[in-house]
């Protein structure tokens, strides 16, 4: 299995121009992000990866450039393989093209990427938030992003946080 | 036995307005099915046949607001949901309550964080609080229950 | 004074069409409280008569927030957030991450682990079957089925409450193994609940599976053809009704699952109904496993002994004085984790479940993503209600099998 793999990545590496990185008996393969479309296609068509397993991002602030890595996970069912790609995305308009004509299942996960890091996806049908409310200002995911994290009412502080607490009226007459 | 030996010759029971009024509001208090996440399935076991739920009246779990008492607040409440809960309840008519079913519809519960309301009772005003992560069956109807007396306890210059 | 506020279509306008906002077809708007839509899930729909012309989903109704919270918590602590996601299977959600972990870090588990882990992941795959099977049915108004399908899913819940001391939460498996060894009462707990299963899930085939109103309803609708389930990244019985043997259990082996002898069900009708007879079988063949594993169980250690990464037992902490270090380091820093990316699956019972664990060399996760199986199946909705009416669209989404927790995440 792993043979067929190497011979992938080699090819891969050799079409786009990228490198490999090898962890926990892995190789996984970072990919440039303006041929992510191609190489999606290539992956899909010729190597038969007909699956997207998964698609996400990792945000890697306060370094700029690149400030995010896309990962991409593509699983071939006929052949038993699966691979991993990995495309840097720089801080500073943060794009990258959409594989959603290859693999349907990429609109609500890039919609989902989105969402939480703010990065953009060129030629996506229907760009637009899917987890927060429509109208959040922010993207929670990225690390600059407060956790949101609330005191916690104890005994020796429960007065204190009681009077700031908004506890809600009953709405009737008031 | 009881209630015929207390009604006398002339078939008539005497009692304050209070009790009767009470009495009939603990014994068939239907709850709106409410169920958000994983509070949602202890709360259907409880209406199974195992921990049985309509001993205590609750019967039926009516999907409309329009039709029900009790709203079991089942779940984490999300930011995005805090105004559907906020709707539901100003939907439902007088008298209603509120069971805050878990630790997350109590207090957040093991989410703090930019997501997750931490309490329900920013949102809607609460009468029970039940512990738990999710609270066992038995502990849901022991919610119930002490519900069921708070409302027996209620005065008449207090009601809706 | 309750304000009243003006409905808008929150931004899903351009996704509507124009005969909708002309008032020809009518736009419906299946609300999150709703008691067939399995949790809080809002489809939009475009209604020409009874026949749904398109369903939009609108999801985040239960988004927590679980994958950016991970990062504030040690390893150890986070997997209690990890239950909480897909709620009809926590255990399976412990070993998706256990073993993430375990892979991250380069740990061994011992085979008495690996075996409980498997009788515990297949109780919870009959458990989760088990509320599918009453819930969808009861939206097709079979309601003595629910009664049924939750008095066995108590027994279950009785084992794992035997075991860990919590129904539903267990958080029983942990790095390195699990949490302690089973009782002495397990293993005739377990062996009498097989015993009787079976004849359970003839009893509730028998009143669904030849019964002509529930062939009326499922047989026919919501079709997806093989190629498009693979291509909408479909996992789970929902595509193996359509044909296509994937199943993460066969296809890339977890926790000695190669040594068990079970087969994957498949049916190739790709409708309602096939996907109602894969996950019938699927119960069968997890009683399978159980039977096979229970079996074989073999003696020995269920905790890992790398005290670097996996606490000692309590009983060495009071004689050794490098159990008490160890745990004292794991208590109050944790463990670090060699820096790099890995990704690891297991098959839940919706499809398949994977972590991306990345690590920076600290002790807490730098990022941690959830694959989970119900938000690719959700997608595939609009594609599949096409031109049914919306007594079909009930079947359908409980077909599919979707847990909210799962998709928000």
């Amino acid at each position: 299995m792993s043979e067929n793999l190497t011979e992938i990545i080699e090819n891969l590496v050799g079409k786009f121009g990228g490198q490999t990185i090898e962890f926990a008996g892995e190789t996984s393969v970072i990919l440039p992000a303006e041929k992510i479309t191609v190489a999606a296609r290539v992956i899909h068509d010729e190597f038969g990866f007909d699956l997207l397993s998964a698609l996400t991002a990792v945000d890697y602030w306060p370094q700029e450039d690149p400030r995010f890595h896309m990962v991409y996970r593509f699983t071939s069912i006929p052949r038993h393989l699966m691979l991993t790609v990995r495309v840097p995305v720089p801080a500073v308009e943060a794009s990258v093209p959409t594989i959603e004509t290859v693999y349907h299942n990429a609109n609500w996960k890039e919609r989902e990427v989105f969402d939480l890091f703010g990065i953009k996806f060129e030629g996506h049908s229907d760009l637009r938030r899917i987890l927060m409310p429509h109208d959040w200002e922010g993207h929670p995911l990225r690390k600059d992003y407060p956790l949101g994290y609330e005191e916690p009412q104890f005994s020796f502080n429960f007065d204190e946080i009681d009077v700031r607490k908004p506890y809600a009226k009953n709405g009737r007459g008031e | 036995m009881g209630l015929e030996q207390k009604l006398g010759n002339m078939g008539v029971v005497t009692a304050r307005l209070e009790d009767l009024v009470n009495w009939s509001r603990t014994n068939a208090m239907w709850p709106m099915l409410f169920g958000l996440a994983c509070c949602a399935i202890e709360m259907m076991s409880a209406q199974a046949a195992n921990y049985d739920m309509s001993r205590f009246g609750m019967e039926l779990m009516r999907p409309s607001p329009r039709q029900s008492d009790l709203m079991i607040v089942a779940g984490r409440v999300s930011r995005k949901m805090a105004p559907v809960v906020r709707r539901l309840y100003d939907q439902m008519p007088d008298p209603k309550w509120v069971i805050a079913m878990g630790d997350c519809a109590s207090c957040g519960g093991v989410f703090n964080n930019y997501a997750i309301v931490q309490g329900v009772d920013e949102v809607v005003p609460v009468d029970v609080y039940v512990a738990g992560c999710p609270p066992r069956p038995e502990a849901l109807i022991h919610g119930v229950v002490t519900l069921h007396e708070k409302v027996r306890r209620e005065k008449m210059k207090d009601w809706a | 004074m309750a304000q009243i506020e003006e409905v808008t279509l929150d931004g899903m306008t351009h996704l509507v069409s124009d005969r909708a906002l002309q008032g020809e077809t009518m736009l419906l708007n299946m609300g999150p409280q709703h008691p067939s839509t399995h949790g809080v899930l809002r489809l939009l729909l475009e209604l020409d008569g009874e026949t749904v012309l398109n369903a939009i989903p609108d999801i985040g109704f239960l988004h927590t927030g679980v994958e950016k919270n991970m990062e504030a918590k040690t390893y150890q602590k986070a997997e209690v957030m990890s239950d909480r996601l897909d709620y009809m299977n926590p255990v399976g959600n412990n070993l998706a991450y256990c073993l993430a972990v375990e892979k991250l870090v380069g740990l061994d588990v011992p085979v008495r682990a690996q075996a409980l882990r498997v009788i515990l992941a297949e109780l919870q795959r009959i458990a989760s079957h088990l509320v599918w099977l009453g819930t969808s049915a009861l939206d097709l108004a079979a309601m003595s089925n629910f009664m049924y399908c939750f008095r066995e899913r108590e027994m279950i819940l009785d084992i794992l409450e035997l075991v860990s001391g919590q129904r539903m939460m267990t958080t029983y498996i942990r790095p390195g193994g699990i949490w302690r060894d089973v009782p002495v009462e397990f293993e005739a707990a377990v062996r009498d609940f097989i015993k009787i299963i079976p004849g359970r899930i003839d009893e509730y085939e028998s009143l669904l599976s030849k019964n002509p109103l529930f062939i009326d309803r499922t047989a026919g609708i919501g079709k997806i053809s093989a190629e498009d389930a693979v291509n909408w990244g479909l996992t789970g019985g929902t595509l193996r009704g359509s044909g296509v043997n994937y199943d993460v259990r066969k296809f890339a082996p977890y926790s000695g699952y190669e040594q068990y002898d079970f087969e994957v069900p498949l049916r190739t009708e790709g409708d309602v109904r096939a996907r109602y007879f894969v996950r019938i079988e699927e119960m069968r063949q997890s009683i399978r496993i159980i039977q096979q594993a229970m079996d074989k169980l073999p003696m020995g250690p269920v905790r890992s002994n790398n005290y670097k990464f996996v606490p000692p037992p309590r009983s060495e902490i009071g004689t050794s004085m490098e159990a008490l270090i160890h745990h004292f380091k794991l208590w109050t820093e944790g463990f670090d984790a060699p820096k790099g990316a890995i990704y690891s699956a297991v098959e839940s019972p919706r499809g398949e479940l994977g972590v991306y664990l990345e690590s920076d060399g600290g002790p807490k996760p730098f990022r941690v993503h959830f694959r989970t199986p119900s938000f690719d199946n959700l997608q595939v909705l609009p594609v599949l209600t096409k031109g049914f009416l919306v007594a079909d669209l009930v079947a359908i989404i409980g077909s599919i099998d979707i847990v909210l927790g799962d998709i928000d995440r």
